[in-house]
């Protein structure tokens, strides 16, 4: 099981970051995106060849207002 | 009612941050806008050049791009690190938001609890040498503590940024005292962060000697925002001439502003008999 943005991601094991981002209709153009796994961040370049460990917590981020 | 900009760089010199000169002594928070067009129209009515952003989890459903608005308005992003309480959760924020603008400027908030979102001294302070370290231009979002900026300015950021009370509860300057403390011993620019409430709260920081004000919840929600706007920009300029034009001191007494000489005497004794 993976774990996107704090939901349970099924049958996902073995996608990459840029498979999770497509489920989240994000296009692995798209600007003002960052994503970290387990904790570290995956630069864009490697979206499409890291694959997302087995348990690993997946959070996609962009730009929201704020302070 | 507009202030005439040829007027103002008699008094005023380019405001700098870590090398980039920034025209609009004005940040605008972009958070609080009910709606991303009347943010587009407040960053007019500012005329800031640089606003801030948070990074949140995507949402699927999220309609209009905030980065697609801020780019037509053609202002410079400043990522914040908004909602962390660890050193830790700060430097992976600002790490991400560096994948994510392609900028190494990042507004550092670590705050200490829900309540106050005041700032975390010891974690703040351990997060801005880090990012400092990473080749960041930290701006951190501080207590109104002379001795913390201080430290601050020591690790390398490029900015400090007291508050003047808590983040949106517009209560304007608490301790002008300690404001100007930091003012006097900074060797980096000043930027009022928090607290604003209305435009005489941002002409009261400028002068005070603050370089900038950062303000968000004063112009977002404002009952007219795009009002506000104006008149807090127009009340940030005006806050710097004065601090330009030095006002005259505090007096316990009166004095009068007209001469007393050649004063008319209207009675007194009478003229003597002929």
């Amino acid at each position: 099981m993976i774990w996107l943005n704090g939901h349970p991601a099924e049958g996902r094991d073995g996608a990459t970051v840029a498979d999770l981002l497509a489920d989240l209709g994000i296009e692995p153009t798209a600007r003002g995106v960052a994503v970290a796994v387990d904790g570290e961040v995956v630069p864009r370049a490697e979206w499409p060849r890291h694959p997302v460990p087995e348990g690993a917590r997946v959070e996609a981020l962009t730009a929201m207002q704020g302070g | 009612m507009a202030i005439d900009d040829e007027r103002i760089p008699l008094t005023d010199t380019p405001f700098e941050i870590a090398g980039r000169t920034l025209r609009s002594r004005l940040i605008l928070g972009t958070g609080g806008f009910p709606r991303l067009d009347t943010l587009a129209e407040a960053i007019r009515a500012t005329r800031a050049e640089l606003v801030t952003v948070a990074l949140r989890r995507i949402d699927a459903g999220a309609r209009g791009s905030l980065v697609d608005v801020l780019d037509d308005c053609g202002v410079e992003l400043l990522p914040n690190t908004a909602g962390c309480y660890t050193a830790r959760d700060a430097v992976l924020t600002a790490r991400l938001a560096r994948e994510a603008f392609g900028t190494e400027w990042v507004k550092l908030e670590v705050i200490g609890d829900e309540r106050t979102l005041l700032p975390d001294a010891p974690e703040l302070l351990v997060a801005a040498e880090q990012l400092v370290d990473e080749g960041f231009t930290v701006l951190p979002y501080t207590n109104d503590d002379p001795i913390l900026a201080r430290r601050l300015e020591d690790v390398g950021c490029a900015a400090v940024m007291p508050l003047g009370s808590p983040i949106g509860s517009g209560m304007g300057i608490r301790n002008p005292y300690n404001l100007t403390l930091i003012v006097q011993a900074a060797g980096v620019p000043v930027i009022l962060d928090a607290g604003v409430g209305t435009a005489s709260d941002a002409a009261l920081a400028m002068e005070l000697g603050c370089d900038g004000v950062l303000c968000a919840s004063a112009i977002s929600r404002a009952r007219d925002p795009i009002a506000m706007a104006h008149a807090i920009r127009a009340a940030v300029e005006a806050g710097r001439l004065a601090r330009g034009a030095g006002r005259i001191p505090r007096r316990l007494h009166a004095e009068a502003s007209t001469t007393g000489e050649g004063l008319a005497e209207f009675s007194g004794p009478e003229p003597p008999p002929a």
